[in-house]
């Protein structure tokens, strides 16, 4: 099969698994959650592959999965006994769980496939060698276990989408109606560690990260409704793929790494250029509005007087520089409130 | 013993443990305040947003001083701070899904990077990815000279700013009305992290920086009450913990020190956590049980009062009473009885005089009480 | 005759496209206790913190005693609202209320004796020296008030600015504040105060100012606490529920 074709569906794959789930993290305000469990679940890892003998079997990728649910009830314990605050159980939790697996790789791993690299921004390029018999074809494993996990992801979004959607913006309507926000939390949880997993082989451990936060908080500055929220995510988040694939055999770079950094670039596009809170754009916007509301201030303010106001005064009054006085009497002029005088500035009487 | 001696004899050991030290030392003082103002996590973000800055540094200039690539990182991290206050500043996007963009796109582009350089450059420039684990091993003394440089820039700038940090750390407004310049200061602080990241790269690697910045100042917190004594044992548990993690990985071949300092430091988290004297979960949990055994023993008492002042206190009328096995009931009697508080009489057991008095301080307690 | 102790002129502050407070135009008179009441989002707490520099104007000028804040900071003590701190901080009471000092103390140098004594007397005060070197997080929400409260006293201002200081605290607090409040007044001082309770601002303050956006009326409290001003401000229905007046039905009876 073309080796190409191979890459691309899986990182495809991926980014769908994620974009899902991820868009409920950065609703959830828990974005760096994944960050805990994508550096914890190294030892469940390493356990896995000590069990298997060094094959990635499906209870042994459970297993690990488990380990990055043990991360988030780690988490959430030390931050329910009030001694220290959320970030800082998380910043605590996973740098321990992730040294106890570097440990244990360089104790007992020192021949095994199992290199740290790996662990970081894994392998992609390997994907077409690792295929599986199935119905007589030859198909990669990376198709089946990121497409069998995309599907899972897809199924949860969409059996539970109105409790995954109540109890993420209102968790306590969502216990009061009896859905139970734990359960739900705790399923996304799974879904979410065993993505990680998942996606260990392709992408590693750590641009799991990327690909799971990147494209929805992207989404999340393009719009605030949730179905546009998630296909968007989704859309970007295959499309940063695509091109960060293209641009790593362009200069021949880590591929995740480049699909990582293409997102960001993609965030930085949204966090410029979003036509509602891009940067640039609601800066001209509330330039232009400031001045509109400065230019009424200016207009009610004169509407007090009864002969035409000196600029010199107004400027003295209002604490105003003369460039923003000249501007916003521009302002004023162009919308007709405004005549100006040899003596002064007085409100149009045509209002 | 042995390792203790080596440690003044064996030149890579010292710079090793020394190296680590003043990593806790710093990480452990700037963590306190990082960890008061809530910003846990900004050092692991300026850590991963450092490698692209490293690996940038050695395109544009060819050059492996670590100080030279150091000071690239340390840029890049100063550039994905400010990247963060600005997105949180200008868009609705919350805190942490800033600062996970933040760290997974920087170190998305760091590792893009690294590729990039390990695919198409001749010669030798592996070496740098020594900073995403961290390669204590590799410290010379001229790194540590440095490191204890820094160390010294940056206590001597925490106590010339002391009153100003703690002010800034716990009331940012009361101190603008004031007239402090809280965003400088602010600045200020986020600057030193930078350094203390910058020292961390070499010694615990990108991906644990965060533990060194964190794991102390938790700790120390669980010990007192005081912000003074909190920095000041936060710097000395993360030294310990940098010595100590140095000579576990001096113990065995094949050990890498920057998990087993992250792992030292974790375990006095730990510790701290359940033991410390004032906060411990362990002494609270004794606590509750004693509250808890407390309050059963009155209720027995109660209980007990109240079917003796009909004459039927015996083993069937309090299992009755209290809905619980027959065994129990005459366990929770012969306890009473072992106290004095009740006597055998025919038929049952009746108070005795100090059960009575007992009975009745308890009674007028709860009155009170309630 | 002396500058007034605040004033605010032509004062407009926009956040996110939308005006908090518009065009207000403000003089608090010397030696006055001063309530700015009104409605939920009406820019109450906006209008300390753009008079005092931490929220950016759109346009307007504050005067302080005559002087802008640069020139004035060391005659402004501010009280902010209790729960914008994290009480779990490591610090004891005293320590809190020193925190007063540092203005002005300056640069590089740490509180002493002296200060400690300054800021022992500010707890004595709020009835708290039993409590100075109590953890801050084991206090009662209407102590950490009062603690707030002797962390301006010990600034020993001539204006003070107080952000909600009655939300929320006990009978001994609102007691203790009132004291304050009292004595401050005695001494010739300028209080500024947020206010929510409709049914105190008149016993408490004599002077008040009516905030929506806009200010609706400002003067000494017999002249501007009146029906017509109060509905101007928050509309109609909350003034029925006031004592002092005849409810509408009654009136209809009578």
């Amino acid at each position: 099969m073309n080796p190409d074709l191979v890459i691309l569906l899986t990182a495809v794959l991926v980014s769908t698994a994620s974009a899902l789930l991820g868009s409920f993290l950065v609703l959830r305000r828990m974005a760096l959650v994944s960050d805990a469990i994508s550096h914890a679940v190294l030892p469940g890892i390493v356990l896995a592959y000590w069990l298997s003998g060094g094959k990635a079997t499906l209870p042994a990728l459970l297993g690990a999965a488990g380990s990055g649910l043990l991360t988030v009830s780690l988490v959430e314990w030390l931050t329910r006994t009030g001694r220290v605050k959320n970030d800082a159980a998380i910043g605590i939790v996973f740098p321990a769980l992730f040294s106890l697996g570097v440990l244990w790789v360089s104790l007992s791993f020192r021949n095994v496939h199992l290199d740290l690299d790996a662990v970081l921004y894994g392998e992609i390029a390997y994907a077409p060698f690792n295929t599986l018999e199935l119905w007589g074809l030859s198909l990669p494993e990376s198709w089946l276990v990121m497409g069998g996990l995309a599907l899972l992801n897809l199924l949860f979004v969409l059996l539970f989408y109105k409790e995954l959607k109540l109890s993420t913006f209102d968790p306590s309507l969502a216990a009061a109606l009896g859905f139970s926000p734990g359960v739900l939390h705790y399923a996304l949880m799974a879904l979410v560690s065993l993505t990680t997993v998942g996606a260990f082989q392709s992408v590693g451990a750590i641009l799991i990260v990327a690909f799971l936060i990147i494209p929805p908080a992207t989404a999340y500055l393009l719009t605030h409704r949730l179905p546009a929220l998630l296909s968007l995510a989704v859309g970007i988040g295959v499309f940063s793929s695509l091109l960060g694939y293209l641009l790593a055999v362009w200069m021949d770079a880590s591929i995740a790494g480049m699909m990582a950094t293409v997102a960001g670039g993609c965030f930085v596009l949204a966090s410029l250029f979003s036509p509602t809170q891009g940067y640039l754009t609601t800066r001209l916007r509330r330039r232009q509005q400031r001045l509109e509301v400065t230019a009424r201030l200016l207009v009610t303010h004169l509407a007090h007087h009864q002969t035409p106001v000196p600029e010199e005064e107004i400027r003295e009054e209002f604490g105003w520089d003369a460039r923003f006085l000249q501007q916003v009497k521009q302002k004023a002029l162009r919308e007709g409130w405004l005549e100006a005088s040899e003596q002064g500035l007085t409100p149009s009487s045509k209002k | 013993m042995e390792l203790l001696s080596q440690l003044f004899i064996d030149y890579t050991l010292r710079n090793v443990a020394l190296g680590s030290a003043l990593l806790g030392l710093i990480g452990g003082v700037l963590g306190a305040f990082a960890l008061l103002r809530q910003q846990s996590l900004l050092g692991d973000v300026l850590a991963h947003a450092a490698l692209p800055g490293i690996c940038l540094a050695f395109l544009l200039t060819g050059s492996k001083t670590p100080s030279l690539l150091l000071l690239g990182g340390g840029l890049a991290g100063w550039v994905a701070a400010l990247g963060v206050l600005a997105v949180l500043r200008h868009t609705r996007l919350p805190q942490d899904a800033a600062l996970g963009v933040a760290l997974s796109s920087f170190f998305g582009l760091g590792i893009a990077l690294l590729t990039f350089i390990q695919h198409n450059h001749q010669g030798n420039p592996a070496g740098l990815d020594r900073f995403i684990f961290g390669q204590a091993a590799s410290l010379l003394g001229s790194d540590v000279l440095g490191f204890a440089l820094l160390g010294g820039v940056v206590l001597a700038l925490v106590g010339l700013f002391y009153k100003e940090f703690k002010l800034i750390s716990f009331d940012p407004d009361y101190a603008t009305s004031l007239g402090l310049p809280t965003r400088g200061l602010g600045i200020l602080l986020t600057s030193l992290i930078v350094l203390a990241v910058m020292v961390g790269l070499q010694t615990v690697g990108v991906v644990l920086m965060a533990a060194m910045l964190i794991a102390p100042a938790a700790a120390a917190r669980q010990w007192t009450n005081r912000l003074g004594r909190m920095v000041a044992l936060s710097g000395l548990l993360g030294a310990l913990a940098g010595v100590a993690g140095a000579l576990l990985s001096a113990s065995r071949e094949n050990l890498p020190t920057g998990p087993l300092v992250v792992l030292s430091i974790t375990a006095v988290v730990v510790f701290s956590l359940f033991f410390a004297p004032l906060r411990g979960l362990f002494w609270q949990g004794l606590r509750n049980q004693q509250n808890r055994r407390r309050t059963e023993l009155e209720r027995l008492l109660l209980d007990a009062h109240l079917l003796a002042n009909h004459g039927r206190l015996n083993p069937e009328e309090l299992a009755l009473h209290r809905g619980e096995p027959l065994p129990k009931a005459r366990r929770h009697l012969d306890f009473l009885k072992a106290q004095g508080w009740v006597e055998p009489k025919e038929g049952g057991f009746q108070f005795t005089e100090p059960g009575l008095q007992k009975a009745l301080a308890l009674k007028e307690t709860l009155r009170l009480r309630s | 005759m002396n500058p007034p102790p605040l004033e605010i002129l032509d004062l407009t502050v926009i956040y996110r496209e939308k005006p908090v407070l518009w065009d207000v135009d403000l003089a608090i008179p010397e030696g006055r206790l001063c309530a700015i009441v009104g409605p939920n989002g009406a820019g109450k707490s906006t209008l300390i913190k753009a008079a005092l520099g931490m929220v950016p104007k759109a346009s307007g000028r504050v005067r302080f005693f005559g002087q802008p804040l640069e020139l004035s900071r060391k005659r402004i003590a501010y009280v902010p609202q209790r729960t914008s701190v994290d009480w779990d901080f490591p610090t004891h009471v005293l320590d809190v209320v020193m925190m007063g000092l540092y203005g002005r103390l300056g640069w590089f140098r740490r509180p002493g004796r002296e200060e400690r004594e300054a800021a022992m007397e500010a707890l004595r005060q709020v009835a708290l020296s039993d409590l100075a070197h109590r953890q801050i997080s084991e206090l009662s929400g209407g102590q950490q008030q009062r603690v707030f409260l002797a962390r301006a006293l010990v600034q020993n201002a001539d204006l003070y600015f107080m952000d909600e200081p009655f939300a929320g605290v006990d009978a001994v607090t609102e007691e203790a504040i009132l004291r304050v409040l009292e004595g401050l007044k005695a001494q010739g001082k300028t209080v500024v105060v947020v206010h929510h309770d409709l049914q105190t601002v008149r016993d408490y303050f004599d002077h008040l100012t009516l905030l929506n956006v806009q200010v609706i009326a400002s003067g000494p409290m017999e002249t501007t606490f009146t029906p017509h001003n109060l509905e101007r401000t928050y509309g109609k229905q909350p003034l029925l529920e006031l004592e002092g007046w005849a409810k509408p039905e009654q009136a209809w009876n009578s």
